[in-house]
């Protein structure tokens, strides 16, 4: 498993997104993942052989590396990227429930054909209802973890700048010992830059939160100005669709035939759409 | 056979699960197999080149890493992800015998349409039910004994989930008790204490699915 196979499994994820949604999964994998793997790894590769403080007491140099990075900062990267992008699969996992259940509809109704199931399997939800908030709840995690994690490179390494030379004084070093960290100045730039791409895409969530918010509005007011008959229609039949499930939940034995029988509106349980 | 194999091996194998075992191959393979692979193996890395002792003995160094790690720490959660994700593979043998013995009692009665047959049986999805079910439950309880059991050798083995910076040793051919520095133990404890916590996740996962399968069947 590595972020090749990584990025086969988060961007099936794409096809439900919103174009920011899209976005933001390029950047995450171009500027982010891309440049951590061909770049980053190999500047932070001799981190510690190249760590050297100007002692021969064995022991030191190790005992001063830890003291000074207690995480490197290619681990707190890769740590940080897996983590955001995993609530992706939140929606994924919503998505691939909604198809099972429709599924189970069809195989019901009768109308189980290979054309109806292929459909099914290619179908794009539409943002809304559950899904929705779903899809919100898993940016507001994506923007927990981002910050959490800019959060904690902050606590461990203030600033930053990554210094040329640290003073350690820890057992065994016999005295205060001067430590130097190599390549510093590319190490700084390689910061600079995962941090500036880490706040971009804290944007862009943050623009894809107004963005969805902004939308279920906009289809609010629609829905309230203008009962369309199209619209009507297709609520009455999502709540026909509900009522299949509760029936289908309802139901123990998977051999009996199944029955439709249409409950009144006041006795839906659960809403459809949201907006 | 690498990773990414065993990786499609467990997704075709988990048709036939439940939804907690999908959420639960998805948390094995992201947070454990990936972390394994791209962050804990460069962290433990140089875990004897670095591990200096206070002497220039030869032979000191050898001798002490040996008596305080006698397994690495990567090998073992290797092996525990190897070996939990195994029963997985018993219900995908289950299901195959089925299909084959459905096909083979199909088979005798219509000659022609083999080919179709075969593969609806392939796609199609067994609820579990009788046999299956006990299949499942046995490799459910498999993998939280072989979870627990890892875990638990691991505690034993290093004394804890923390690394320490220093160590003592006075094995021959070390000429007294020497010194000896563990490289990078901050990040070896942090990677550790974040790996228990994803297999303590699996667990309960497990337990979950146990318990939903329990009920499943009682209601039954």
């Amino acid at each position: 498993m590595n972020w090749g196979s990584f990025y086969a499994v988060i961007s099936g994820v794409n096809r439900h997104s919103t174009g920011i949604g899209r976005v933001w999964l390029s950047v995450i994998f171009i500027f982010r993942i891309l440049v951590l793997v061909v770049a980053a790894e190999s500047v932070w590769g001799d981190e510690k052989s190249g760590f050297i403080c100007n002692t021969q007491q064995p022991g030191c140099n190790s005992v001063c590396y830890d003291q000074f990075f207690p995480i490197s900062h290619i681990r707190l990267w890769a740590l940080q990227l897996i983590l955001v992008s995993t609530p992706a699969l939140l929606v994924a996992m919503h998505v691939a429930h909604r198809r099972h259940i429709d599924k189970k509809i069809l195989k019901r109704t009768g109308r189980s054909s290979p054309k109806e199931l292929e459909r099914i399997k290619n179908q794009k939800f539409q943002i809304t209802g559950a899904l929705w908030w779903t899809y919100m709840i898993s940016i507001i995690f994506r923007i927990a973890f981002e910050v959490a994690f800019l959060y904690i490179f902050y606590l461990l390494y203030p600033g930053f700048k990554m210094v040329r030379l640290v003073k350690c004084d820890s057992y065994p070093c016999p005295n205060t010992v001067d430590c130097f960290v190599s390549r510093p100045t590319e190490k700084t730039i390689f910061t600079v830059f995962m941090l500036a791409v880490s706040g971009l895409c804290v944007l862009l969530n943050l623009a894809e939160v107004v963005y969805l918010i902004g939308r279920a509005c906009k289809r609010g007011f629609q829905g309230s100005e203008e009962e369309s008959k199209g619209a009507w229609i297709s609520q009455r039949w999502s709540t026909y669709k509900l009522n299949e499930i509760n029936q289908l939940i309802a139901d123990q034995s998977l051999k009996s035939k199944f029955t439709v029988t249409k409950k009144s509106p006041t006795e839906k349980s659960e809403r459809c759409s949201a907006f | 056979m690498s990773w990414p194999a065993l990786y499609a091996e467990l997704v075709g194998a988990s048709r036939h699960s439940t939804s907690l075992g999908k959420v639960w191959l998805s948390v094995l393979f992201i947070f454990r197999v990936m972390v394994l692979v791209v962050a804990a193996e460069s962290v433990w890395g140089d875990e004897q080149s670095d591990f200096t002792c206070n002497t220039l003995q030869p032979g000191c160094e050898n001798v002490c890493y040996d008596q305080f790690f006698p397994v690495s720490h990567i090998r073992l959660w290797c092996l525990q992800l190897v070996f939990v994700s195994t029963p997985t593979l018993l219900v995908a043998t289950y299901v195959a015998y089925r299909n084959h013995s459905d096909k083979k009692s199909t088979g005798f009665l219509s000659s022609k349409g083999q080919e179709e047959d075969l593969e609806t049986l392939k796609r199609r999805r067994l609820p579990i039910a009788g046999a299956l079910w006990w299949t499942y439950a046995c490799s459910l309880v498999f993998r939280l004994l072989f979870e627990g059991g890892f875990m638990y050798a691991l505690y034993v083995v290093y004394d804890g989930f923390q690394m320490p910076r220093l160590v003592q040793c006075d094995q021959w051919p070390c000429p007294n008790l020497v010194d000896c520095f563990i490289s990078r133990p901050t990040e070896k404890t942090i990677f550790t204490v974040f790996m228990a916590t994803t297999s303590s996740i699996c667990m309960v996962l497990n337990m979950a699915e146990l318990v939903y399968l329990v009920a499943k069947a009682v209601n039954r």
